[in-house]
């Protein structure tokens, strides 16, 4: 068999770049099977198969290296992110297994932590935790991977949104910029306490509100960022206009942008919009927040203007402190505005 | 003084912190040579020179070691001095692309007549093209020109490589359904009808074999 050519060039960060991976993934055979309901080739959150006409499962697993000192606030982090996909899917988490890399010689007990913090998030979200695999490894990463189940009909896509409708974040922006901050020393404990209470929230409370209303398109916003995740959402057929004034951030990172605590993975995601976007303010910052890899990032769903209070209202009721950004327009030049 | 930095083997962003400390210490007109091992972190030095208003340039030594020169300007100057401000605009890349030139493909064939010659003809075309020494910024494939950036095609490697310099390769989306090509794109991205319109509008020069 001739070798595949998959992509050159190096990073910078733990996530591979989305033009990258696209190239990869461009590439690969695949056999066609009507049961799969979503691929990978839909670049959608997870994977779901339909085994009967009331019943398909969702499949999905995330794994990275720690990005916090904390074993345990580690493993509630990379659980909670790894469960997201399964909420953005409209499912229901069903079981979990462990993904684990750990060095050696050291002390399992951090291991036994990183678990814990883990296993208490697949409770909180009704899973079981169900087995999985260890390999030893120079550095630590952990993550799930998870199964869920979700109706046929009541599969959340990423891309299906509609003319006219609001777009709504249920998290704020800047968990990226505050870790690289950390990594250097130089985030405030009050900037990392709202990141991590943010990073360990379960998307689940926000789910259960658009499980109720008619959401045409949802999303977990994670490392591509807001931009490149909006960007799939609209595919080839619609644009969108983001109010930069009704993003909701961390308002530490307004300090941390000025001093440049950005990852690669920001600029890779810079690159991967190229003039996709479209800026129309004048604010460095406000674009590093939208470029911002985030991890366990909340959900960006599009929906009718009809619902929009009631949704609101409901994610309030849920403690989530959801923004509308924006909304879905015709198509135009550029695939995103923001004012 | 003028400083370096080895910042290769560093995750960003301490090649930009690092470097952002040793430019506190530095005065006006010094500079620091910084070594990183990637494109991004060339990107992210870029980016961090042009929000602080100094000068910058790099140069890719080989696929692994780049070098950024970024020198400390006093802003007042800038204000001062138009012709200043203006080399203060960064220059990542040394650029070898035309802007405003655009190629216009609209058919895996060059000229009218006889087919097998006109895909020969068109195969050379985009040869030639990587071997020009300005590129132009984009090259645009639209009816069976389509078939020229999909698998199978005999010019796929030449517009690898003229992407690898920067040049934007884009194929009409559109044709890409019409002959079942969509799942066999290999380089560029897909465009639509809008985006070409504006592109052909701005353009300062459009070849089209």
């Amino acid at each position: 068999m001739e070798d595949l050519v998959f992509c050159k060039g190096g990073g910078c960060t733990a996530k591979l770049g989305a033009g990258a991976l696209n190239k990869v993934l461009s590439k690969l055979p695949g056999k066609k099977d009507d049961n799969l309901l979503v691929g990978f080739d839909a670049s959608d959150d997870a994977a779901v198969y339909k085994i009967s006409d009331d019943i398909a499962f969702v499949q999905t697993l995330d794994f990275f290296p720690p990005m916090i000192d904390d074993p345990y606030i580690f493993g509630q982090i990379a659980a909670t992110n790894a469960l997201s996909d399964i909420y953005a899917m409209g499912g229901e988490v069903k079981t979990a297994l462990n993904i684990v890399c750990f060095p050696e010689k050291m002390d399992m007990n951090i291991l036994g932590r990183i678990l814990q913090g883990g296993n208490e998030k697949v409770m909180e979200a009704g899973g079981v935790l169900a087995g999985g695999h260890s390999i030893a490894d120079d550095d630590i990463k952990y993550g799930l991977s998870v199964t869920g189940t979700v109706h046929p009909d009541r599969i959340l896509k990423n891309n299906s949104c509609q003319k006219d409708d609001v777009l709504i974040l249920t998290k704020p922006l800047g968990v990226g910029i505050i870790c690289t901050a950390m990594r250097v020393g130089a985030a405030s404990d009050e900037a990392v306490g709202k990141a991590v209470k943010s990073m360990t929230t379960l998307n689940k409370y926000a789910a259960e509100v658009f499980h109720d209303f008619k959401v045409h398109a949802c999303t977990d916003v994670t490392g591509f960022g807001l931009l490149v995740h909006l960007k799939e959402m609209l595919g080839e057929q619609y644009s969108a206009v983001i109010n930069s004034d009704d993003i909701p951030y961390f308002e530490e990172c307004e300090n941390y942008v000025e001093e440049f605590y950005l990852t690669g993975t920001a600029q890779k995601n810079r690159n991967y919009m190229g003039d996709a976007v479209q800026f129309d303010i004048d604010s460095f910052m406000m674009e590093e927040l939208l470029f911002d890899p985030q991890t366990s990032g909340g959900l960006l769903a599009s929906v009718s203007a009809d619902d929009l209070e009631q949704i609101i209202t409901r994610l309030k009721g849920n403690g989530i402190d959801a923004a509308v950004i924006g909304k879905v327009v015709n198509r135009s030049v550029h695939t995103v505005y923001v004012k | 003084m003028n400083k370096n930095i080895d910042a290769r083997g560093m995750a960003c962003p301490l090649p930009v912190i690092n470097t952002k400390k040793e430019l506190e210490s530095m005065a006006a007109g010094e500079s620091v040579e910084v070594l990183v091992d990637n494109d991004i972190a060339v990107q992210n030095l870029c980016k961090f020179a042009a929000q602080r208003k100094y000068t910058s340039a790099s140069e890719k030594i080989d696929t692994d070691n780049f070098k950024v020169i970024i020198t400390k300007t006093d802003n007042k100057d800038i204000v001062k001095d138009n012709a200043e401000s203006d080399e203060s605009k960064i220059q990542c890349k040394p650029d070898v692309r035309a802007k405003g030139q655009l190629v216009v493909l609209s058919a895996n064939t060059m000229g009218s007549g006889n087919n097998e010659l006109g895909k020969a003809l068109m195969k050379a075309f985009v040869f030639a093209l990587t071997k020009q020494d300005i590129l132009p910024q984009t090259v645009i494939m639209y009816n069976s020109g389509a078939y020229l950036s999909c698998e199978g095609s005999d010019s796929l490697e030449d517009l690898k490589l003229l992407e690898a310099q920067g040049v934007e390769i884009l194929t009409c989306g559109t044709c890409l359904n019409f002959y079942e090509l969509s799942e066999k794109l290999a380089v560029g991205d897909v465009t639509n009808m809008y985006d070409i319109v504006e592109r052909m509008e701005k353009a300062d020069k459009i070849i089209r074999p």
